[in-house]
Order: structure tokens, then C-alpha cells, then sequence
């Protein structure tokens, strides 16, 4: 177990060095001068001058890119060339209502996709079963953008039941800030949870087929019996790998549902910086959402190892 | 032919027409404004209603099909094109350094959604629907090379590949000749798949200015514009949201249809 | 009182009637097996005794367990039955365990389930103990997967048997299986049943095992009982056509013809000279070497031109590998293998001229061939070897003459190898490998597959294209029968050495090694019928 949780983590550390060399690298390819776009076109030469090298924008590219790695490493993000503020309270800021949304999203989609893809499973073929699927094959087509302003005409113009956009912030109070981020998870997960009940359905269908499911029937065990003690466990496997990129998808499509929402989110964040050529949050805040990711799947390997024996080795 | 082949196929095939009608005829012009007639519910003369510019929407939704249809479908392509050699490549060497370094890039790759994609490239390049295929079609190399790969490593396992090789044939001449053919059926169903992803992927950055840009109509683009008014006028949003949804169901009907039909098991049923 | 007994039960699966008026008793304490060809309908009958057939099956009939009428019990009261009353042990003991429990568990599950309140954990102990997996060198808390094919074979029965069940059902229980390993789990079968006074109802092909074990013999054949009777009375007195060609199938001897005279069989063909391969194990342990595994190990043998060679050898002891190396598919570390005085291997870009000397035919009818292609393609397939590869009307010309050289017809060419039997795929792969006329054939567990009826066949073919083509060939088997129906020497490799070689009659009458001893005493053999 030891050896492999450490050749995931060297893998980890691999992926996240070249991921933030990607990043860096394209973003200097990015045209424009930030330190005369900080200060218009008029600015003198000498200013200029020493704004670069406040921003280090004098040194080498390679010394730029260890500075730019050392200081995330330590939690400093660098400057916003807009607002001249760190850019780590910009993001940490933004990231209370990301991240919140984007577990809550998750969270959602797996308890609505487990029982209805369990289910479907368990009903193969029957009512329920043709049912579920009709409903997950219009899930899975439905733009979570879309059904987000479909949820905002129904549940807040129609009914104001919640509010149209914006968020109520954590200092109101846990309960008021997650309803204002309820209509937007909702518009995340129930894409999501479709597809994710129709990994759970095929996955379990999988397992049925195995040997070891008869081998438990002829123990004795009834069918829902064997499902839930041998089937499960072995389908979780083909599931958690969904889930996991699942995860980084939520992440990512909260920018879009925070636009159609209004919410202070690190999406705002990335685009109101791309229309300012605010390039150092754009880099960031992207670098942050990859690690987020890389995570997220080290995480998911983890999780594999915690089920399947077979991948722990006899230690 | 199943149900699901004969709805995905006449679904598909609308959208298809619709696009390729709009090079020729549409209603109206879908760039002609008309003020005094904006908003419009649908009716006898605008089908669909017209927007705040009292454009028709059935025209502009005929001419985005050809976006939508387009970014796809060259996204798709550029996965196809690199991802498919790339995967064939790392089975034919499976457990070696290539086939190590093919799959440590892929899951690289999958640490970029492809709105990360886009918004890195339009960082760099700005706002096109050049930026929304290139942010797509690299999203979805990785997507084909696993699928292939997959595939194709479980064909190498089978004995007519060692046949091939004591008939003195090597890797590459394998992989196209006997490991190709094989994994067809996989890579066509992936192929719809990754389409009708790329339809909502194309919708969702031109949505957030990240796709096409204006005059270009594009289906994102209507829904953006429609966002302000839902309100007073809901088939805007409604309108394009169910262009997106009943193409994307047709394309995944098509898929599902195209799995069970091209199965060989089944097949051999059949025959 | 009878313990199980069927009476006239009928299954259909859709429209196809897969048992039809199948009826026979169980006795406490006796064996009986049922027998026949795949798709004779044998495992239906244990799966229908189960109530586990497949979803969509209809039954009809009684099948009454100590005069009970199993068929008139609810779906609950049958989950009381399964595993309580009978015992079900299944074919392929890799697949059969959850690979995420531990033996452990797996076992105790039966108990719990059935025997609440009693101390699960001792009597899985003990379970497992009489099936020879002693807790104190396999501890319950292992894996599936950390076990070997017999040990989770024990595993399985050790399931079937903790509740004391009154039946077993063992459905090819040895077939996954190697001889010696078959020789253990079939003893350790015979004595749990007279322990414990079951009844066993053993499903198998092997002819040999049933006359071995069995206290009476069904045959079976489409879904009906041909024949039944006392194993004994049976075996000396066979009334149906079909039980009499399966025993004289499961016996057959092919008639070699005798060695050209003419033929040089003085320089050797092929020439294996101390080949070594090595396998790297996975790393133990993250600063640890990697330790190497000898796969093969200081191997050297000759093929002289016209011998019929046979290798026998159980899973695992490098035979598979030592194939490989002789395709010249993969590099051995040390020695060397020649054929006709050039080496097998060439690097990277294989040695045209050597390999088309050599061809192979593998195990699996269905795998072994590309679903995509004619059969015309496939078996030009070797044509790549070759410099001036016929064309046209002489291409044409060597597929019809191969094809009928199998006992295939010309017009076969143009069918898609899913449109064959398994004996017949088999014949293409006959005529891929002979169509460039190699000077060595090597076989691969060539008729492993097979039914017996359709085995002997092939034997047949493969004699008479020896007498037609002179063929020089390497016969690799696991089975001790085939192998001594099909060859003139054989060798016997364990652990990566061959450890005995000689005429085989000579080796399997007379063995001299310890371990070609355990074999032949281990291969289940027929009686000698007197016809």
C-alpha cells in the first residue's frame, strides 16, 4: 500500500511540474506588456522600467517561472496587474463560493445517481428500468447552462421560491448562503447525475454477469442480497473513476453556471481578468483548478487501492 | 434496426438538413433586423418568433446548426486523427516506455477541461470558434487515444495477432492490418459520443463569449443573448435549448443504435 | 429415502428446448455424473436443480429434494435451500470468488446466512481446514487473488460444504484445472462425500474422471439422457451409438504412419541449445531488487526431419514461453535456438527466410482468426513470408488444394471464419500453417478446446496429413492421451527444465523422473474395455 500510494504521489508531483510549466509557457506566448497596460500609453520609459522590475518582469524567463512555482508554493499568487492587490486574496476570496458549489454539486449528483442507477440496475428491462433511462438520455443532452436559466425563469421568476443571481455570502449565515447556491448546483448536478446513473447501471450490469454473483446466489444470498454485499463493492470501481472526473468538470463548469448566476466565483474571477489581460490571475487561478484536478485524481487512485485488494499488494 | 438507430438517424439527419438547407434558403436573413417586430412569440410568419432585434430565430438557428455542426466535427477529426494513431501506437508497445509516456501525456491532457483549454487560448489568441475547436479537439485526443488503446490491447491478447506475427508482420503493419478493423466499431460509437460533446461543448464556450463570434450566429450565443430576457421572452431560451437537446439526444440514440447494431455478438446472431 | 430425485423436467430458453424429459435419483452418499458434449444441456441440469438458470428459462417438472418439491418453494425458501441443503461448486475457480473479500469472509458468509448464532469464524476454520487450507499457513484475511487456481478451487468447495449440506452439485469442477492438481481437488471431492454421506452430483466431459469416480453415469446428448446405469455395468456393457462413440472418441489412438526412410534424420531441424529465458518479478518492496524468474531454464533439445515431437507439461512450467522463443517472437537470454542452422531470433525485423520454415497452430478456434477477414485471407495470411507469393489463378490453385487437404471445401474460401464449427476453424488453422509448406509445424495445445468426438477427428487429419505432407512438428499439450496418439518422442518439462524425454510410449509406461511419475499417475485414464 505504502509503494503505491508513493508512485501515485511521484506521478502526482510529475504531472503538476509539467502542468505548471504548460501554463506558464502559454501564457507568456500571450501578447501585450502588462506593465504598460497597467500604466496606459502614455506612461515614461523610467516607470515602466521600475515597474517591471517591481513585477520581475526583467528577469530571466526560467528565473520568473522558479519565482512564479516557489511563491504558489508558499501562498503567495504574485500581484494583480489591475487592481495591484495579491492575487492569493482574490482567489481565496472567490474560492468560498467555488469550491462550495462544486462539492455541493457533487454531492447532489452522487445521491441522486446511486439509488436511480442501483435501481435501474436491479430492474433491468422492467418499467422503472426503461424509465430511468429515458430520463438520464435527456439528462445527459440537456447544457447545464441552459437548464440553469430554465430553473431561474421556473423557480425564481415564476415562483420566488429563491433569488435570480448573486450570493448571499457566509457571513449571513451557512443556511442563506447555501440556498443561493442551491438553483446553481442543481443546474450542475442533475446533468451530471445522469451520466454518473448510467455508469452505476452499466457497471452493476457488469458485475451481475460475473461469476462470483452466482457463486453468491448459490450460497444462498438473494438476488438484492448479492447486489448489495458482493456486487456493489466491484462495481464502485468503473464508478469512481467517473466521479473523479466528474469532480474536475464541476470545477470547470461552475464558471459557466457562476456567468449565468452572478456569482462571485473564481469564474467571474478568470473572466473578468481575460478582458482586462489580467494574465497573472488568468494564470493562477488556471493553475489552481488543474491542481485541483491532479487531486482530485490521486485522490480517486487512493480510493481504487481502498477497494480493489489487488492493487495493495501484500505489504 | 432498433428503435434507438431509427430516432437517432431521423434526429440527426434533421439537423444535418436544416445546416446544409441554410447554405442555400433560409426563412429570412438571419442577420436582418426588424425592430418594430422584436420578440416575437412563435407565429405564422416567424416559426420559432424573433429576438430582441427582431431577427427570425428559425433562420439564425438553421445558419448555427452549420457552427455547431462544424466545431464538432472538426474536434472531433483533430481526437480521431491524433488520438487513434497515438493509442494504436502505446498498445502495440504496451507496458514499454512509449506506451508509459503516451498515457502520463493523456492524463495530463485530462487535467485541462477544455474550458480550461479555451480560456489559455483565448488568453493568448482571443474569442473565435477556431479557439472553441482547437480547446475541444484537444480535449478529445486523450479521449481516443484511451478508448483505442483500450481496445486494441485486448485484441493484441487474441491468437490470430500472434498468427500475424509468426507470419513475420510487424507492429505497425499489425495495428492498421488486423488491430484497426477491430476496434472500428468502438472508435465510431466514441466518434457520436465525443460529437454530440462537442455540440454541447461548443454551446457552452460561445455561450460565455469564449466560441464564435458575432455576426457568426451560433446556438451558445442565442442562449446568451436570451439570458436578460427570459422573462418577457422565453422561447428565446427555449428555442435553441431544445435545437441543443434534441440534437445531442439524436447523436447519443445514433451511438447507442450503432453499438448494438455493429456488436459482433449480435451480429453473428443475425446472420 | 431418495435424495434427490427429478422427475421429467423439461427447460426451454426462448424457443429452444435445452432439457427434455430429464429424470434420475440421487442416493445419500453416492456419485453420480452426468456426461456428454458442450451444449448437451449438463450443466442446465445442475443450474435447474439450483433454480439458477438463466433469466427467460422455462421449467417444467418436479425435482424433489428428500421428497420435498423444490420446484413448488418460494424464492425465499430456495435461498434457505441454497447453500443449507446443497452445495454448488463452479468450473472456473479464478472467476468465481469476489476478488474484493477475503476467504475469509466468503466462507463465513455461508454461515452467517444459514446458521445464525453459531461461531462462524470457528467452523470457517474448520471448513477450511478439511478442504487443506489450514487457517495457521492460510490465514482467513487473504485475497482471491493471492491464492493459486486449486487453493481457490478449496476455497469454493470449503463454501459449499460449511453448512453440511445434504447435495453437492460440482459443475466441472477440475476442468480449469491441471492434472495433478485435478487428481487432489477430485480425491478431496470423493472423501468429503463419504465423510459427510452426500449426495454429489458431478457434471463433466472427461470421460476418464467419471469412470474414475462415479457410482453411476448419465450420458447426456441435446438436452436428454441417452443412457444411464451403474458406472461398471455401463462401461463393459454400452447400449446407445452415441455412449459408445464418445468412449472410443475419448480413446482414440491416430494411426501414425512410420518415418520416410528416405528422410535425412541425421542433421537436426530445429536445435534447442541451453535456452534460458528470465522474467523480471515485480519489485517486493520499493528499494528492493527486482528479482528475475526463470521461465526456462537451461533447455536444449534437437528435432530431427519427420519426428513427431511431443512436449506435456502443467500450467505455468514454460512451455508456453519456450514456444514463444522457438517462433523466434521472443529473445532467450542465454543459448541458442536455430532451425535449419540460422537462428529464430533477428531482432527486431524477423528473419523472413527462417520464419517461413516454421508455422504454428494455436488453441482457441475462435480466437485465432481475424472476425474481419475471408478465409481466403486468412490463411494466405504466411504468403507475407514469402518472396514470390503466388498470385492469381496459382494463389487460387494452393487455397482449393489446402482447403481440400483438411477436408475443407474450395468454395469455403469465401465464408467468414464465424460461419465454422469449432473442428472446422480448427481445419483452417490447419491450412494457414501448412500452406507454405513449412518444414515445421509446431502445435499449440492445438485440440485443447475440443469436444471429443470432433478432437479425434482432427488427430485423424493431422495423421493423415503426416502420411501426405512428411510433416516434421512439435506437438505442445497438456493432455497425456493426446499426446501419446499423436507422437513418436515426447519430453516432459517442469519448472522450466525438462526434466524427462524419450520414445513415448516408453516415458508414459515406464516413467524414470519422480515428477513425469505424479503425471501419468495423476492423468485420469478409461479402463480397457473389452469391445
Amino acid at each position: 500500500m505504502l509503494r503505491y500510494t508513493l508512485k501515485r504521489l511521484i506521478s502526482l508531483i510529475i504531472s503538476l511540474t509539467i502542468a505548471s510549466m504548460v501554463i506558464f509557457a502559454v501564457i507568456e506566448i500571450a501578447p501585450g506588456d502588462p506593465a504598460s497596460l497597467m500604466l496606459g500609453i502614455n506612461a515614461q520609459e523610467d516607470t515602466l522600467a521600475a515597474l517591471r522590475s517591481e513585477l520581475g518582469l526583467d528577469l530571466k524567463k526560467s528565473e520568473r517561472y522558479v519565482s512564479w512555482v516557489t511563491g504558489m508554493l508558499q501562498g503567495d499568487f504574485g500581484t494583480s496587474y489591475q487592481y495591484r492587490t495579491p492575487v492569493s486574496e482574490m482567489i481565496a476570496a472567490r474560492m468560498w463560493v467555488s469550491l462550495p458549489l462544486a462539492l455541493y454539486a457533487l454531492t447532489l449528483s452522487t445521491l441522486i445517481a446511486f439509488p436511480a442507477g442501483i435501481y435501474a440496475a436491479s430492474r433491468r428491462g422492467k418499467t422503472g428500468d426503461v424509465a430511468i433511462m429515458g430520463a438520464t438520455q435527456l439528462g445527459v443532452a440537456i447544457p447545464n447552462f441552459w437548464f440553469a436559466m430554465m430553473l431561474v425563469l421556473v423557480f425564481a421568476i415564476n415562483l420566488r421560491w429563491f433569488s435570480a443571481g448573486g450570493f448571499a455570502g457566509w457571513d449571513k449565515g451557512p443556511f442563506e448562503a447555501m440556498k443561493s447556491l442551491t438553483l446553481p448546483a442543481i443546474a450542475l448536478a442533475l446533468p451530471q447525475a445522469a451520466i454518473l446513473a448510467r455508469v452505476m447501471r452499466s457497471a452493476l450490469l457488469d458485475v451481475l454477469g460475473e461469476d462470483y454473483m452466482r457463486t453468491a446466489r448459490a450460497k444462498g444470498l438473494t438476488k438484492s442480497q448479492a447486489l448489495w454485499r458482493h456486487g456493489l463493492r466491484n462495481a464502485l470501481i468503473p464508478v469512481l473513476t467517473i466521479i473523479g472526473l466528474q469532480f474536475a468538470f464541476l470545477l470547470a463548469g461552475g464558471i459557466i453556471i457562476e456567468q449565468v448566476f452572478y456569482l462571485p466565483g473564481l469564474g467571474r474571477l478568470i473572466f473578468q481578468s481575460i478582458s482586462a489581460r489580467d494574465l497573472i490571475v488568468v494564470e493562477s487561478v488556471t493553475m489552481l483548478l488543474v491542481f485541483a484536478v491532479i487531486l482530485v485524481n490521486f485522490c480517486v487512485d487512493l480510493a481504487y487501492a481502498a477497494v480493489d485488494p489487488r492493487l495493495r499488494g501484500r505489504s | 434496426m432498433s428503435r434507438n438507430l431509427i430516432l437517432g438517424l431521423f434526429l440527426s439527419t434533421i439537423v444535418v438538413i436544416a445546416a446544409g438547407l441554410s447554405f442555400v434558403w433560409t426563412p429570412f436573413d438571419h442577420a436582418s433586423m426588424n425592430i418594430p417586430d422584436k420578440l416575437q412569440s412563435p407565429n405564422a410568419v416567424n416559426l420559432l418568433g424573433t429576438d430582441q432585434f427582431g431577427r427570425d430565430i428559425l433562420s439564425a438557428l438553421m445558419v448555427g446548426a452549420r457552427t455547431s455542426i462544424a466545431v464538432a466535427f472538426v474536434a472531433v477529426g483533430i481526437g480521431i486523427g491524433l488520438g487513434v494513431p497515438l493509442g494504436l501506437w502505446a498498445a502495440s508497445r504496451k507496458g514499454g516506455w512509449i506506451d508509459e509516456i503516451i498515457m502520463r501525456a493523456n492524463d495530463l491532457i485530462f487535467a485541462f477541461p477544455s474550458l480550461v483549454i479555451a480560456i489559455l487560448i483565448t488568453a493568448i489568441f482571443g474569442a473565435s470558434a477556431v479557439n472553441a475547436i482547437i480547446a475541444i479537439g484537444i480535449f478529445n485526443i486523450p479521449v481516443f487515444a484511451r478508448v483505442t488503446r483500450g481496445s486494441a490491447l485486448s485484441i493484441w491478447e487474441r491468437e490470430f495477432i500472434l498468427a500475424a506475427r509468426v507470419a513475420g508482420k510487424g507492429s505497425a503493419r499489425i495495428s492498421f492490418e488486423h488491430i484497426l478493423p477491430n476496434v472500428a466499431n468502438v472508435l465510431i460509437v466514441q466518434a457520436t459520443i465525443q460529437f454530440s460533446l462537442g455540440i454541447l461543448a461548443e454551446a457552452a464556450l460561445s455561450y460565455v463569449g469564449l466560441g464564435a463570434q458575432p455576426p457568426t450566429p451560433s446556438w451558445g450565443r442565442m442562449l446568451a443573448d436570451a439570458q436578460t430576457l427570459v422573462s418577457i421572452a422565453p422561447h428565446m431560451a427555449l428555442v435553441p435549448g431544445c435545437a441543443i437537446i434534441l440534437t445531442v439526444m439524436g447523436l447519443n440514440l445514433l451511438g447507442d443504435g450503432l453499438r448494438d447494431w455493429l456488436d459482433p455478438r449480435l451480429n453473428e446472431a443475425r446472420t | 429415502m431418495t435424495l434427490l430425485s427429478t422427475r421429467g423436467l423439461n427447460v426451454s430458453i426462448g424457443r429452444k428446448s435445452v432439457l427434455k424429459n430429464v429424470s434420475f435419483d440421487i442416493e445419500p452418499g453416492e456419485i453420480v455424473a452426468v456426461t456428454g458434449e458442450s451444449g448437451s444441456g449438463k450443466s442446465m441440469t445442475a443450474l435447474s436443480v439450483m433454480d439458477l438458470l438463466p433469466e427467460g428459462a422455462q421449467t417444467v417438472g418436479e425435482i424433489l429434494l428428500n421428497g420435498a418439491d423444490l420446484r413448488k418453494q418460494s424464492e425465499a425458501q430456495m435461498c434457505e435451500t441454497r447453500g443449507q441443503s446443497i452445495g454448488m461448486v463452479f468450473q472456473e475457480p479464478m472467476t468465481a470468488l469476489n476478488p474484493v473479500k477475503t476467504i475469509g469472509d466468503q466462507v463465513s458468509e455461508t454461515i452467517y446466512l444459514h446458521r445464525p448464532g453459531v461461531d462462524a469464524e470457528a467452523v470457517t476454520a474448520r471448513t477450511l481446514s478439511r478442504v487443506g487450507l489450514p487457517p495457521d499457513r492460510f490465514p482467513l484475511t487473504r485475497y482471491p487473488h493471492e491464492l493459486s487456481g486449486g487453493q481457490r478451487q478449496r476455497v469454493v468447495i470449503a463454501m459449499a460444504i460449511a453448512c453440511g449440506p445434504r447435495l453437492l452439485i460440482a459443475d466441472e469442477p477440475t476442468t480449469a484445472l491441471d492434472v495433478t492438481t485435478q487428481a487432489q481437488i477430485l480425491d478431496l471431492l470423493k472423501r468429503l462425500t463419504h465423510e459427510d454421506g452426500m449426495g454429489l452430483l458431478m457434471i463433466t466431459h472427461d470421460l476418464a474422471v467419471v469412470a474414475d469416480m462415479a457410482d453411476r453415469i448419465l450420458v447426456m446428448r441435446d438436452g436428454e439422457i441417452v443412457e444411464h446405469g451403474e458406472t461398471q455395468d455401463l462401461l463393459r456393457n454400452m447400449q446407445h451409438p452415441y455412449t459408445k462413440m464418445l468412449f472410443h472418441a475419448s480413446m482414440h489412438q491416430a494411426k501414425l504412419p512410420t518415418i520416410d526412410p528416405e528422410t535425412d534424420t541425421e542433421t537436426p531441424l530445429l536445435s534447442v541449445n541451453q535456452a534460458c529465458r528470465d522474467y523480471r518479478l515485480p519489485r517486493s518492496s520499493l528499494f528492493a531488487r527486482a528479482k528475475q524468474f526463470r521461465a526456462v531454464d537451461d533447455v536444449s533439445f534437437d528435432i530431427k526431419r519427420g519426428e513427431r515431437v511431443g512436449l506435456v507439461g502443467e500450467s505455468g512450467c514454460g512451455k508456453s514461453t519456450l514456444t514463444r522463443a522457438i517462433l523466434g517472437l521472443e529473445k532467450v537470454q542465454s543459448g541458442q535456438i536455430q532451425l535449419d542452422g540460422a537462428p529464430v531470433f533477428a531482432g527486431r525485423r524477423p528473419n523472413l527466410a527462417v520464419r517461413r520454415k516454421m508455422q504454428v497452430v494455436f488453441q482457441d478456434p475462435y480466437g485465432s482468426f481475424n472476425p474481419r477477414h475471408r478465409v481466403e485471407r486468412l490463411i494466405c495470411e504466411p504468403f507475407h513470408l514469402l518472396s514470390d507469393a503466388p498470385t492469381g489463378n496459382k494463389r487460387d490453385e494452393l487455397i482449393a488444394e489446402t482447403l481440400e487437404a483438411v477436408g475443407l471445401s474450395p468454395e469455403d474460401a469465401q465464408k467468414y471464419p464465424h460461419q465454422f464449427s469449432g473442428g472446422q476453424r480448427q481445419r483452417i488453422a490447419i491450412a494457414r500453417a501448412l500452406i507454405i509448406r513449412p518444414e515445421l509445424v509446431i502445435f499449440d495445445e492445438a485440440v485443447s478446446a475440443l469436444d471429443v468426438s470432433v478432437r479425434a477427428r482432427i488427430l485423424d487429419l493431422i495423421a493423415g496429413l503426416c502420411r501426405a505432407y512428411d510433416l516434421t512438428y512439435l506437438f505442445i499439450s497438456h493432455d497425456l492421451n493426446v499426446v501419446r496418439s499423436i507422437t513418436d518422442r515426447v519430453m516432459v518439462m517442469a519448472a522450466g527444465k525438462i526434466v524427462e524425454s524419450g520414445p513415448t510410449a516408453q516415458v508414459f509406461d515406464n516413467p524414470y523422473h519422480l515428477y513425469t511419475k505424479s503425471l501419468v499417475a495423476a492423468s485420469p485414464m478409461l479402463p480397457a474395455l473389452e469391445s
